[in-house]
Parts: structure tokens; C-alpha cells; sequence
């Protein structure tokens, strides 16, 4: 069996929460596999972010360059390439460094490409049985991969259950020395920031999230009431944001902010993984949609079919007449 | 017996004849004007074509009535009073001025026929009109300068206020007829100082005031005052006239022709362009309007024709909600660029070329703003139209890709979907299988043959709560025993909304769609509960069977004794009927739905102040809906509160578009539970005799 | 500037209800309508407005079968000037990879200084512009949200977690993945597809592009869909049924145990 590695997201010496996931990922490819923590970075956040990867992986190769201090895709694929034996899977977190990242380095290691995989179902020989969604989460389909040159592997946030190991106590092993020249073509100017609403969703405990079932802007006032009757704050998906019913700040999402609430109210959202993935700390999600077969109800943990236009009114009263 | 003062064609000014300068004047006032005319001919004559010359009895029958008899006018009751008096004024005067100018040069003219009694008559007349002229231009300058009404106001983003021009035009129309009555009053008082038998005055007229006002001046200052007021009058008038083409005041000029080629039919739109037929589209370079001189002749000469009397503006939903639309300016804008674009000094400087409206002239959202609800049009009393210019501007904008991306997809869906929300064709008419346990709806589509097609059209076969209204026009039908069916999944959009966003290829294509549907399913008549339908099939469509709203089934079925109803309850429900815009100002049926809800017996039903042809747009159907306008506040909210106003608390409407807007802002204006909003079918089915 | 924009033919989700079809292996094709890909249409719209600014041509490809033609023609319609439909019996099958090594063909027989990309497909895996940049060892950017011209380089915006737009410095030739929103596409109607109705589009083969048909195609995919299907609900949501009234009641006492009350 091919070695196995896990590329690490990290972010002032913390890892992302897919790090664990991607060792789920890897156990549902080789259940006795150890693979291979890829952390790469510069100074005392690698440092730290190498020490935390060391509580989930048995061994964690560590590479300390200063030109890896922003991870640049360009910057971090010419070291990875040098890195990592032919044959190997690397695995990473479908999000936008991995997208910028992965297939790219496929090429480079002539290995096979398969992305935003939600689950793995089995190996037989050496062709990987995954699973994938499309058309917006309408349809998965089942794929194979070809593993006999290597692979190149992302899947998708949140989709694999990271299991809360007890610490790997892991090995980390300064690769430094097999990277030398990282200089590209694509130089990292700086991060320009989002603007700041009026509110912070990702300090909320309670949300009250708007999808396209509004309709129309001025239906989100109900939102708004529901939400002062709650106690909540105002949060939504991207198609409120596209069509700036509501500031970016509000929008729950991989491109937009990730939450942690108790209780997460999703209100006439469909529940794309894109929006998904920036729910995590696992709230009690409510589904309020009037299509029974949105998605959002496979992960809600109730759900109530029916038109938030007209459910929400009677449930803000309700909730009024109980204060 | 010689005249008791000189007159001006004997007068001389240091032994230069004072008819010199009178005959001089014209000659210099009228040159002067047909050079300006000429310039302002040029936009018209370089403009797109539009063969408005047929039809000349109703041409002219428009003219006896809008513009002669003034006809909507007293639509405002003060304003256009006063216009009245001013209007008939000026025509009554008219003589007199065209006698005062040859008076300067010919002694002793009178206009011919005007020597006997005739022209004793004219003389009573005319002092009368004098006198109300200048009374109406106090009293229309106290309201311009201290009342002001709100319709005059310019908003900022439309430049500075016109009140100053207004004022100016006032003062030249006083001096006019001062001027003109101290020219009578003046020789008046002298025929009397002198013994002559002075000729009779009318009393209590500008000129008796004058003659009685001036009976004691010497002979010298009358002289003076005599052919003084002569050349004031004589200046003023041909400065008046060269005046007129500078300003709003151009419609004194324009308003004739202007309502001469007035549209005659509603409800329709102009092709792409005249004497271009459907077929031959493709050959066009261009569509619609880009620059100026895109805009057909009556267009630019509706420009012309604005008076700026804001009446259009004052009618318009969109400006009503603070929509970036306001219909006077598009006239206001449009004359001020052609004004700009083609001086009068300066014939070279022609700035044509690719001059883009959009963008400088008009704004994208003020041209997407519109409804095409018609209250402008219904309104104008010049008979400037504003539906066609907006949607030539939008079939620019189209052709040039510049679209709002709220609105590349519901365009996109119909051209693929033949529906605006990319539904299934095969579920066009799911909304059937709700009625099976009653009765089965039969399907031209599945090979069925009915004697009347029931035409539902996108939002009411795909919307959930419009699917209501397609079950209760079916269960009309069916209950008054009519032999009907859907074209299922053959039935596209009407387009209706797609033509006049002015997506024209696209309407080209349903519309062949829907007619080849149409005449191959052998139906002898169609039924439509949708008001843009029903207006797309009679006035978009061609060779089709007789068109009919449900609204006119009802009413015959009633009559005849095939639909029976029950008494309204006694539940306090008080109904007012709201007309749509397309089945209303579009296509007159204001009284069958009136008579359908007078059907039920003790229905109680009010009217709103505005109704039938100055209804108020719920907001717009169609494409409208998926628009994203910038406004203070939805057209509905404020029609639910003009419903409210009324004392009803259940608003009927026979348009599903109207109905999704009534429904929605009902709950933005807080009136849940307090205002309903229902179709005119789904009342009618609630009340059949079971 | 030359730029080469790679677009893709797809079922639109906004128009289609995407379904399986009975035998459950497959969607539903039956009753589908396509339409370019959503993000390479912003994609081909942000070359057209690159053009417009600092002159220059765009050309758009597609891979695919002769359908796949429409797509080139609304895109021409647009305001692309060239099209190129690579159309091969043995280009059937490819994976991303497959289709990367198809199109760095292409890119090769021509001379263009930028190469678009959408983000991604919602049929797709958002692989081949990546790919398409390392084989022609050209730089490349993914969810690309905003683009400035600058001499010889361009500045682009890249949208990253949080909302944030992560602003880089790329060199020209490069490989861009553009994610929608970066601009507003101008609207294509019937018209302006007629109007390119008749303009010629060359269609190349393995063999024009010099291309060895065992490196593309099934045969060389390493990554195949096998099938369609959708999951069992059973780990979905508890559906609180009832009146109204009822479901109010039952959800109330459920958040007033989750601490979604106050």
C-alpha cells in the first residue's frame, strides 16, 4: 500500500479542524495505515501548528521556509513535489487552498486526481471506490480511482467524522532540508478583509438563517422578528448576499463565515455543502423548508415542511404570546 | 369724420412711418420662427419612421375631442379649468392678433367677413376672452409662485426648478392682452373726449376698464398709449412665437399634431421597427433605441409636446414608490437633448453618431422601472406616449446585452423552458390532477378536441397559490357547461412580459410557438384569467379565435342562467375590486368584472378613490416580478392601503400577478387578518350554487 | 491580449430537475436543457471586458460533441470572436485529466497570453484549469474574483474563507479559474445567437492537435463515474408533522431544551 499524507491547514499555530478529518479519510482507505502529516510553514506558528498535528498523526513532517509563511499554492506544490515519493496519496481539505493546490499537483506527480469526496466506500485492488455529489448536492454519483501511480485526493470539510483520538504523541520530522529554491510566479500581495457588519454571527448561540425562500428582501423583516423574539442573531446563505438583501458579514459558508452556534434556525435554506461548511460545533439544526426533498433535511435534526413566509410569522407569535 | 387718434399704419415717428417698423416686425418675427421651426424639423426628419397618416376620421375625431373640447383636462378640476379658459382664449384671440397685425401697415383692415355684425360680435367676444385670459394669468401665476403645487416640483436629480419659465411665459400671455386692450381703451376714451359716437364696449371688460380708466388724459399721452400698447403688443407677440419652440411652451405649436397622430389603440406595442415585418427582423442591424435618432418622428415630436404639466408623473406607480422613473422627465430629458444636440445657431454641429442614451440621458433603472401600466398615457392630455419609447430603450438595452442579472434568467429559462422559472414543461398542467375527483380537464396535447381553449400561462399553471386560480377558472368553465381544455405541456409562456422587457426574438419565438399550439388544437375561442395573456392574444398575436377574459364568461353565464350563485354571507366582508392594468386602461373591461361580483347577491362592494382608468399598478406582472428596483416602497403596500382607505377588507382582483403582489403586501403593510385579497374566480366558485 | 476562455456545455440546475432516471444508474436525460457553464460564462465575460480595456481577441473552447457547439455560439454571441470545438469519437470518456492534456493541445496550437477557466462545473470537480496550468508549467490562480491588467503581470483577487479576497501578483502567460460574481455577463438573446449563426467553427480532432488517442478518452481515465444514485434519507432530519399548531408546539419545546430560547 502507497504511503499516505495529509496536508495540513493551519492558521496561527492552530490546525483546521479537517486535519482530523483527513486522517478519517485515510483510515477509510487503509484502516491500518499511518500516514503522514504535511506541515508546512515558517517560524513559531509551524512550530505550534506541528506540535498540534502531533496529537492527531503518528508522524508529522514539518518544513520551515520563509517563503511558505502565507501558504501560496504555487509555492507550497514545488515543495511537495520534492517531498513526497512517487506513489504516495495525498490527501487535503476541499476548499479553496486545496483548490488552488490539488489538481496542479497531480500533474506534478503524475498521479490521479479525485476531489470533494463526501465518503469512501471501499479498495479493491487498487482501484478506490468513492463518493461524490453533483448538481448541487441533487444526485452523488460513485467514482473510481485509479491508485497504482499515486493520487491526489480532496474531500469535502465536514463530510468525514473525525474521531477524537487519544493523543498519537506523533514524531515530527524537519524536512526543511529537502526544500531549497521555493521562488514562483504568483506572489502573495495580502488578505483584504471582508467588511464588518454591524454584527458578529460567529459569536452567536442562536441563528436565525435566511435562504432564497424569502423571495424578496422585504420578507427577511420577518427574519428579524423572529429572531428578536428568539434572542437570535440574523444570519444567511449566499444567495441573500449575491442579490445584497443583507451584508456579507451575515452569510453562513465556506465563502462566507464560519459559525458555532447551539441552535442554528435554517430558514428556507436548501443546505448546499458550501453553506454547510461554515456550521460547525455541531448545533441543533431546525430545517424550515417547504421542499421536502432539500437537502438541508438530511442534516437537520428537525425538520418541518413547510413555507417560511407563513411558518415563521405564527411561530414568532407563538413564541411571543409564551414570553 | 377723421379718427379721433392716428392710427398706427398713419403714425409717424419723426416722419418715419410707424408702419415701417409694422410691417418690419412680422416680417423679422415670422422669418425668425420658420428658421427655428426648420431646426426643430431636422431631429423628426432624420428619425425612425412610423406611418401614422391613415385612419384620418378617428385622427380627427381625437383632435375635436382631446384637443378642441379639451377633453381630459378636468381630470384636474383647477388646472385644467384654467387651461380651458387660457386655451380657448388664445384660439378666440387668435383672429384678433392676426387683424392687429396687418391693422400696423393697412388702414382700417378688418379680417374679411369681419366688417358687419360679424365682427361686432367677434369684438364682444374677444374683449371677454381678453379679460378671463388675463384673469386666469393672475390666477395660474398665484399658484405657480405661491401655491405650487407638488406636480411641478423638480426633483433634484432632474435639474432645477421651472417655476422661473412658467412665470416669464405668464407675463409675456398678460402683456399680450394689457397691452392689446389699452390699443381699444385708449382709442375709446379719445372717441369720446371728442364727441364721436363712441363705438359700443363690451362692460366690465379690460377694455372698458381702460377706456373709463384713461377718459380724462390729454389727447397727446392717449396717442401715445395708442401706438405705444400697438408695438408692445407687436414685439411681444412675435417674440411669444419665436418663444414657443424654446420651451414647454412648444406644445402651443405641437399639441395639434401631437394628438392629430396620437395612438389609437392601447394595449399594443409598435414593431421593431415600421415597415419591418416579423419575418424580416433578422435583417436588422439594430434593435430598438440606442441613440436619439432611434426614436421614431412621434416620439421626438412627443418631447416637443410635454408641457410639463406632471400630470403623467403624478399618475405613475413607479414614481409614486421613489423608483428612479418619472415619465415627465423621459419627455423633459428627450426635448432637452434634442434642443442640445441640434442648435439653432450651429447647423454643423449635429452631435449624432454613437451617442449612447443610456448611461447619459436615461438611466438603466429608470427604463426598467416602468410597468407599462399605462396611467401616464391614460393621463396625458397632449397624448404623449410613453410604453412604446420605454420598450424600444429596453429593446436597446437588450441588444446590447445590458440586462440586470435578475433578469438574464428568467429570460434564459423561458427561452429554454418556455416558463420564466425553468419549470418542466410536462408539469405544465400538474395543476389539474387537484380537480380529478370532480371532473377531468382534457388536454389538446394528449390529442383531446374541446370547443374552447382555456389559455392559463406561466405563473398560474407553475405558482402554487396561482394554481388556485387555475382551478377555479376551470371549475367556472365547468360548471357553466363549457366544453374546454389546456395545451398542457404545448402551452409557453405568452410572452407577453418578454416583449415589452424587450426581449423581441424571444416573444417572435413563443409567440410562433403558442399559435402553431393555438390552431392546431381546433378550438374556436379562448378563455384567459390572466390579464397579459389575454392582452397578448388579442393585441400581440394574429389569426387567432376570438379572445375572452373569465371575467366576460362569467358575466354571460350569469345571464343566461348556467352559473347560479349564492347570497354573500353576512360576515362583514366588504369587497373592492381592483382593476389590472392590462384588462382595464388596456382593454376597457372595467364593468364585467363589476357586474360578475354584483352577481352575488348582497355582496357588499366599495370603490377606491382610484379606479378603472386611474387604477393604480400593483407592481407589475411577469418579468416584473423577478426585477430588483430600487424604491422607498412596494406599489402594492401602498394600493392595499388605498384598499384599507376605503373601508373594505377584501380587495378582488382578476390577474394573478395582481393577486401575488396584493398577497405580499398585505403582509408588508401589517394588514394580515385585517385585508384579504382574492381572484375574481376563486369568489366566484366560493359562491355557486352547489 | 489573446486570451483563451475553456467553457463547458451542462445541464443548468436553475431549469432542470436533476433526477435519476428509472434504472437508477444515471440521471434522467430525458428532459434535459443545457446551457454554458455558469462560472465560465462570467469567465468569458471577464475577457471580453480585459479585451475591450487593453485590446486584444478571445477565443473560446469547448470540448465535446457537435451540441456542444451551441455553447460556442452563445458565447460568440457575447462578443468571443473565435470559436474551437475539439471533437473527437476518442475523446469520449475523458476525465479531468484526459480533458487537461485535450485542451493544453489546443492552447499549444495557437499563442494566447491568458487562458480562463470557470471555477468549477456543477457536473465537474474544478480540476482542469489547475491541471491545464501545470501541464503548460504556466502559473495559475483558482476563484478568481477579481482581475487588474498591469504590464506583463496582472493582480488578481482570490476569494478565501470568511469573505476575505486574498490579492495576489501573477505573471503572464498564466492559467486563471474565475468564480462567479467577478463580474455581470451581458445578456445573450435569441438574436444575438443568429447572428453568429452562420459564422464558421473549426472542429479538431486527436489527430489535428497531434494528440495519441490512447492518452485521452476512457481508456486513459484514471477516475470514472460509475453511477448515479441518491442516499437513503434515513439519517435526515425527525419531520415534526401535524397542525400547525402542534408542529409550534413540539419545536418549541425541542429549542427550549437545546437552549435555542431565551
Amino acid at each position: 500500500m502507497a504511503q499516505i499524507f495529509a496536508y495540513i491547514l493551519h492558521k496561527n499555530g492552530v490546525i483546521d479542524d479537517t486535519a482530523r478529518e483527513l486522517l478519517a479519510v485515510a483510515r477509510k482507505i487503509d484502516a491500518s495505515a499511518t500516514p503522514t502529516a504535511l506541515v508546512l510553514g515558517a517560524g513559531s506558528e509551524l512550530a505550534s501548528a506541528c506540535a498540534a498535528a502531533a496529537g492527531a498523526y503518528a508522524q508529522v513532517w514539518k518544513v520551515d521556509n520563509a517563503a511558505l509563511a502565507y501558504p501560496n499554492a504555487e509555492v507550497v506544490r514545488k515543495a511537495l513535489v520534492k517531498l513526497v515519493p512517487a506513489g504516495s496519496i495525498v490527501l487535503m481539505a476541499h476548499e479553496h487552498f486545496g483548490m488552488d493546490l490539488a489538481p496542479g499537483l497531480a500533474i506534478r506527480m503524475d498521479a490521479a486526481f479525485v476531489s470533494d469526496l463526501v465518503d469512501i466506500e471501499d479498495l479493491d485492488g487498487g482501484l478506490l471506490k468513492a463518493v461524490r455529489q453533483e448538481f448541487g448536492g441533487a444526485v452523488h454519483s460513485h467514482v473510481t480511482v485509479d491508485l497504482s501511480t499515486g493520487a491526489v485526493i480532496t474531500a469535502r470539510p465536514g463530510s468525514f467524522q473525525a474521531k477524537e483520538e487519544a493523543a498519537a504523541g506523533g514524531q515530527v520530522a524537519d524536512k526543511s532540508g529537502a526544500v531549497e529554491d521555493l521562488a514562483g510566479r504568483r506572489d502573495f500581495i495580502e488578505v483584504v478583509a471582508a467588511e464588518v457588519g454591524d454584527v458578529d454571527i460567529t459569536k452567536s448561540e442562536v441563528l436565525v438563517s435566511c435562504g432564497r425562500g424569502f423571495e424578496e428582501q422585504d420578507n427577511l423583516a420577518i427574519a428579524f422578528e423572529l429572531a428578536k423574539a428568539m434572542g437570535a442573531d440574523v444570519s444567511c446563505s449566499r444567495p441573500i448576499v449575491d442579490a445584497k438583501w443583507l451584508e456579507k458579514a451575515r452569510q453562513v459558508g465556506t465563502s462566507g463565515q464560519t459559525v458555532k452556534p447551539k441552535v442554528y434556525m435554517a430558514c428556507g435554506i436548501s443546505g448546499s455543502f458550501q453553506h454547510m461548511g461554515g456550521i460547525k460545533g455541531n448545533p441543533f439544526i431546525v430545517a424550515i423548508n417547504k421542499n421536502p426533498k432539500a437537502p438541508i433535511f438530511q442534516v437537520a435534526d428537525v425538520g418541518i415542511v413547510a413555507d417560511v413566509l407563513e411558518f415563521i410569522p405564527e411561530l414568532t407569535e407563538k413564541i411571543k404570546e409564551g414570553a | 369724420m377723421e379718427p379721433a387718434l392716428l392710427s398706427p399704419a398713419a403714425f409717424k415717428f419723426f416722419h418715419v412711418p410707424a408702419a415701417f417698423f409694422a410691417f418690419l416686425i412680422p416680417l423679422i418675427g415670422i422669418g425668425a420662427f420658420l428658421f427655428i421651426m426648420k431646426r426643430r424639423l431636422d431631429p423628426l426628419l432624420k428619425a425612425a419612421p412610423d406611418p401614422r397618416f391613415g385612419r384620418i376620421a378617428q385622427r380627427v375625431y381625437q383632435v375635436l375631442k382631446i384637443w378642441l373640447a379639451q377633453w381630459r383636462h378636468p381630470r384636474y378640476m383647477t388646472a385644467g379649468v384654467l387651461h380651458i379658459l387660457l386655451f380657448a382664449g388664445f384660439l378666440i384671440l387668435g383672429a384678433r392678433s392676426l387683424e392687429l397685425m396687418f391693422v400696423g401697415f393697412w388702414e382700417g383692415f378688418t379680417l374679411p367677413g369681419f366688417d358687419g355684425p360679424l365682427g361686432h360680435a367677434y369684438k364682444v367676444i374677444k374683449d371677454y376672452a381678453t379679460t378671463w385670459v388675463f384673469f386666469v394669468v393672475l390666477i395660474a401665476a398665484v399658484r405657480r409662485g405661491l401655491f405650487k403645487p407638488d406636480r411641478y416640483a423638480v426633483p433634484k436629480r432632474y435639474g432645477k426648478d421651472h417655476t422661473l419659465e412658467a412665470i416669464f411665459v405668464l407675463g409675456l400671455i398678460g402683456t399680450l392682452v394689457v397691452s392689446e386692450s389699452l390699443f381699444d381703451g385708449s382709442l375709446l376714451a379719445a372717441q369720446i373726449q371728442q364727441g364721436h359716437k363712441a363705438e359700443f364696449v363690451a362692460p366690465a371688460t379690460l377694455a372698458w376698464f381702460f377706456r373709463n380708466l384713461l377718459a380724462d388724459r390729454p389727447m397727446a399721452s392717449l396717442q401715445s398709449l395708442h401706438i405705444g400698447s400697438y408695438f408692445v403688443h407687436h414685439l411681444t407677440f412675435f417674440f411669444f412665437l419665436c418663444f414657443l419652440p424654446m420651451g414647454k411652451h412648444f406644445h402651443v405649436i405641437t399639441s395639434l399634431f401631437n394628438v392629430f397622430f396620437m395612438r389609437l389603440e392601447r394595449g399594443n406595442i409598435k414593431p421593431v421597427r415600421h415597415g419591418v415585418s416579423d419575418a424580416q427582423l433578422d435583417e436588422l442591424e439594430s434593435f430598438g433605441v440606442k441613440r436619439f435618432e432611434d426614436f421614431t418622428w412621434k416620439h421626438v415630436l412627443d418631447f416637443y409636446s410635454c408641457a410639463d404639466c406632471g400630470r403623467c408623473s403624478d399618475n405613475c406607480p413607479a414614481n409614486a414608490v421613489g423608483r428612479p422613473l418619472s415619465p415627465r422627465f423621459i419627455s423633459i430629458k428627450g426635448r432637452d437633448y434634442a434642443f442640445a444636440n441640434y442648435p439653432l445657431l450651429d447647423p454643423d454641429v449635429v452631435k449624432e453618431a454613437d451617442y449612447q442614451l443610456i448611461g447619459t440621458v436615461y438611466s438603466e433603472d429608470e427604463i426598467w422601472s416602468c410597468t407599462t401600466c399605462g396611467a401616464c398615457e391614460q393621463e396625458c392630455p397632449v397624448g404623449i406616449e410613453y410604453i412604446d419609447k420605454i420598450v424600444d430603450l429596453r429593446r436597446g438595452m437588450v441588444d446590447s446585452g445590458n440586462v440586470p442579472q435578475s433578469l438574464q434568467k428568467p429570460l434564459g429559462a423561458m427561452e429554454k423552458r418556455g416558463n420564466p422559472w425553468g419549470k418542466m414543461e410536462k408539469k405544465r398542467a400538474e395543476w389539474t390532477k387537484a380537480l380529478a375527483p370532480e371532473f377531468r380537464v382534457k388536454d389538446f396535447s394528449a390529442g383531446e378536441t374541446a370547443e374552447t381553449l382555456y389559455f392559463a400561462d406561466s405563473i398560474t399553471s407553475y405558482d402554487d397559490r396561482m394554481q388556485a386560480i387555475a382551478q377555479a377558472t376551470a371549475r367556472v368553465l365547468h360548471r357553466a357547461g363549457i366544453d374546454f381544455g389546456v395545451l398542457g405541456k404545448d402551452e409557453k409562456d405568452s410572452g407577453h412580459e418578454a416583449r415589452r422587457f424587450g426581449e423581441e426574438m424571444l416573444f417572435q419565438n413563443l409567440k410562433a410557438s403558442n399559435t402553431e399550439a393555438i390552431l392546431a388544437s381546433g378550438a374556436r375561442r379562448i378563455v384567459t384569467a390572466d390579464p397579459h395573456a389575454f392582452n397578448a392574444l388579442k393585441k400581440d398575436y394574429q389569426g387567432l379565435p376570438p379572445v375572452e377574459h373569465i371575467s366576460q364568461v362569467i358575466v354571460r353565464a350569469v345571464k343566461e342562467g348556467r352559473l347560479r350563485l349564492k347570497p354573500a354571507e353576512r360576515d362583514g366582508k366588504v369587497y373592492t375590486y381592483h382593476d389590472p392594468c392590462y384588462l382595464g386602461r388596456h382593454n376597457d373591461l372595467y364593468d364585467d368584472p363589476r357586474q360578475a361580483l354584483d352577481a352575488i347577491p348582497g355582496l357588499q362592494r366599495v370603490e377606491m378613490l382610484r379606479s378603472r382608468d386611474r387604477s393604480f399598478c400593483c407592481g407589475g406582472g411577469g418579468l416584473m416580478l423577478f426585477y430588483e428596483p430600487e424604491e422607498e416602497q412596494r406599489m402594492g403596500v401602498l394600493r392595499v392601503q388605498m384598499a384599507a382607505k376605503t373601508g373594505a377588507n377584501v380587495i378582488v382582483t382578476a390577474c394573478p400577478f395582481c393577486l401575488v403582489n396584493m398577497e405580499d403586501a398585505i403582509k408588508v403593510a401589517g394588514l394580515e387578518g385585517k385585508m384579504a385579497a382574492i381572484d375574481l374566480a376563486e369568489l366566484i366558485v366560493g359562491h355557486l350554487v352547489d | 491580449m489573446d486570451i483563451l476562455v475553456c467553457v463547458k456545455r451542462v445541464p443548468d440546475t436553475s431549469e432542470n430537475e436533476i433526477e435519476l432516471n428509472r434504472a437508477g444508474n444515471d440521471i434522467n436525460r430525458d428532459d434535459l436543457v443545457y446551457s454554458v457553464n455558469e462560472w465560465d460564462n462570467y469567465a468569458v465575460e471577464e475577457a471580453l471586458r480585459i479585451v475591450e480595456n487593453a485590446g486584444g481577441s478571445v477565443t473560446v473552447v469547448t470540448v465535446g460533441d457537435e451540441e456542444a457547439e451551441e455553447v460556442l455560439r452563445r458565447e460568440m454571441a457575447m462578443g468571443a470572436d473565435k470559436g474551437l470545438l475539439l471533437c473527437d469519437e476518442a475523446f469520449e470518456g475523458s476525465d479531468g485529466m484526459g480533458l487537461a492534456r485535450i485542451l493544453k493541445a489546443a492552447v499549444e496550437k495557437g499563442k494566447y497570453d491568458l487562458i480562463l477557466t470557470g471555477a468549477q462545473a456543477d457536473d465537474g470537480a474544478g480540476q482542469v484549469g489547475g491541471m491545464l496550468a501545470a501541464m503548460l508549467d504556466l502559473p495559475f490562480a483558482s476563484l478568481v474574483n477579481l482581475i487588474e491588467v498591469g504590464e506583463g503581470k496582472l493582480k488578481v483577487g482570490r476569494e478565501i474563507e470568511g469573505g476575505n479576497q486574498e490579492m495576489n501578483a501573477i505573471s503572464l502567460p498564466c492559467v486563471l479559474s474565475i468564480q462567479t460574481g467577478i463580474n455581470e455577463p451581458r445578456y445573450v438573446g435569441i438574436r444575438g445567437i443568429r447572428k453568429v449563426a452562420s459564422v464558421e467553427i473549426p472542429r479538431l480532432g486527436a489527430g489535428d492537435l497531434g494528440l495519441d488517442a490512447g492518452k485521452v478518452g476512457a481508456a486513459a481515465a484514471k477516475v470514472k463515474r460509475l453511477d448515479y444514485f441518491v442516499p437513503e434519507m434515513g439519517a435526515g432530519a425527525e419531520i415534526l408533522e401535524g397542525s400547525t399548531d402542534e408542529i409550534i408546539a413540539k419545536l418549541l419545546e425541542l429549542l427550549k431544551a437545546k437552549g435555542g430560547l431565551k
